[in-house]
């Protein structure tokens, strides 16, 4: 038996490798660990589609201190983020976040982020783990001309994701972490906003976001008080179903939620409309931005755009097979599972456009096999809003 | 579930239970694990015959697929039914219940030269 296709590992040089200041409760909780950009993070704790279960029933919690947080402050902070990103980043009310993209002169995509204005005139860009050196690179290099200061404060940085229905609630019984006097309650606060809160001697910056489609909240906590938060959050969270929850489910979760994941649905190769985030450019803000023209040109005409896929029975198409109309290829998979919420198999794959309409049927290579497809909107799953 | 250190490993993760000339075979522990929470598994016919070193199934989990080696030439003798109902008995059960093939081979000799790795060798390895 042999693996031929698992899940992320581009961690550049093993020799090199990473740990999460969480590391050592993740093994004291039987998680087994995967190489995720150079770091070793957990995959899962025992079974993932139990974790993917949970984030969806109740509640489950992540460990993603990979990710690289960069703070940008200084006068102009707002105009140079306006400048760097894809997104209109002036208009971020205080405690607002705000998804974008980091793009390359030819518009194709370095990163996706979330941007945080976290303090007057404070902003902190959150990026992919893999994609750290480029983010921190470029936002250095085109803070030229700026009066900002870019700082990589990744390394001082951990993030815990707790997700799912009872996410809410779990927050509000953990009683070492309150919100902060003059603060936004977790009970107003409104997707994509965040708060701040105490914990132990020092804060705990907290944002509705999240990477599953439910409701949740991510905390950037300091490296020190990491260890404390994750068991305070793991004991009070516990009557309410919630779960240490590992990057196998992380993924089938995003999946089911439509989200793209870089490096499968986005790269420097990919222009933003053809991921379908024509939305997250800002043409209408004034002045130039990094990618501005060639974003305005669009991707040629014969460019493969992002759709979903669903099929029946329980074979999943995995990101790399091909995508057939008739005998004619037109696409590949970029990520692909057996829907564990659904029960049969979804996929995002880039498909010419000719054949991208929803309800258009295909077929999958699934190593050798054909297996018919059809064209869907995205997300797959959509949470029941209250 | 099987008694472990009896059964004989491959390199590629699976063990086979050696009985005249029959061999039960699975994938083990560490495999399961691996995979993580199988939800789809495939296994050759009844009768079919296969050619050692050939991808006689898969397993799929949620986030990757596994293939399925006939450790030696034989003819299929039973498939595990249960598993293809059941998927999770393969991480439930990954010696007992979670078996996948019985594969018969002509003449019982074949296994002991086909260099399988005892249970010690076989740990040695995963421990690498």
């Amino acid at each position: 038996m042999t693996d031929s296709a698992v899940t992320d590992s581009a961690g550049p040089d093993p020799a090199a490798e990473r740990y999460s200041p969480l590391h050592a409760l993740h093994v004291d909780g039987g998680a087994s660990f995967t190489d995720f950009a150079g770091w070793q993070m957990p995959v899962s704790y025992g079974s993932d589609l139990a974790e993917h279960h949970a984030v969806r029933n109740a509640a489950g919690m992540f460990d993603i201190s990979h990710m690289a947080e960069i703070s940008v402050t200084g006068p102009d902070a707002a105009a140079f983020l306006d400048y760097a990103l894809a997104g209109r980043m002036s208009t971020l009310q205080l405690m607002q976040a705000k998804y974008s993209l980091l793009l390359d002169e030819s518009a194709g995509i370095l990163d996706d982020l979330i941007v945080y204005n976290n303090a007057p005139g404070e902003y902190l860009v959150v990026a992919n783990a893999g994609n750290h050196d480029v983010a921190v690179a470029e936002l250095t290099a085109r803070a030229a001309g700026f009066d900002v200061t870019v700082t990589d404060v990744s390394d001082a940085t951990s993030l815990i994701a707790v997700q799912g229905p009872r996410a809410r609630e779990i927050l509000e019984a953990t009683d070492s972490l309150s919100v902060l006097e003059g603060q936004q309650p977790l009970s107003d606060l409104k997707y994509y906003w965040s708060t701040g809160a105490a914990f132990g001697s020092g804060t705990v910056f907290i944002a509705r976001t999240g990477y599953t489609g439910e409701d949740g909240f991510e905390l950037y906590v300091d490296n020190a008080d990491a260890a404390s938060l994750w068991r305070a959050l793991l004991a009070a969270g516990e009557p309410f179903g919630l779960i240490p929850a590992g990057l196998a489910s992380r993924d089938t979760l995003r999946l089911e939620a439509g989200m793209p994941l870089y490096g499968h649905e986005l790269s420097r190769d990919i222009l933003p409309a053809q991921a379908g985030l024509g939305r997250v450019v800002h043409f209408t803000k004034e002045g130039d931005f990094v990618g501005r023209a060639a974003a305005e040109a669009g991707p040629a005409e014969d460019a493969r755009v992002l759709v979903g896929l669903t099929a029946e029975g329980r074979r999943a198409a995995r990101a790399g097979y091909l995508v057939f109309h008739g005998d004619k290829e037109v696409g590949a998979i970029t990520s692909g599972a057996l829907s564990p919420t659904l029960g049969y198999p979804i996929a995002m794959a880039y498909v010419d456009r000719d054949v991208s309409e929803a309800g258009t049927t295909l077929d999958l290579d699934v190593r050798g096999t054909r297996i018919p497809a059809t064209v869907v909107s995205l997300p797959f799953y959509t949470r029941e809003k209250n | 579930m099987a008694d472990t250190s009896a059964l004989k490993y491959t390199s590629e993760h699976e063990w086979l239970l050696i009985e005249g000339d029959t061999a039960t075979i699975g994938i083990t522990e560490y495999a399961a694990e691996q995979l993580g929470d199988v939800v789809y598994v495939e296994l050759p016919k009844v009768g079919d015959t296969v050619d050692a070193g050939k991808v006689v199934g898969e397993i799929e989990s949620t986030k990757s697929v596994g293939e399925l080696f006939a450790p030696v030439s034989g003819t299929i003798a039973e498939a595990n039914s249960a598993v293809v109902d059941t998927p999770e008995l393969v991480n439930e059960d990954p010696y007992g219940r979670g078996w996948l093939i019985k594969l018969s081979v002509a003449d019982a000799s074949v296994f002991d030269g086909a260099g399988f790795l005892s249970k010690d060798e076989y740990d040695a390895l995963v421990a690498e």
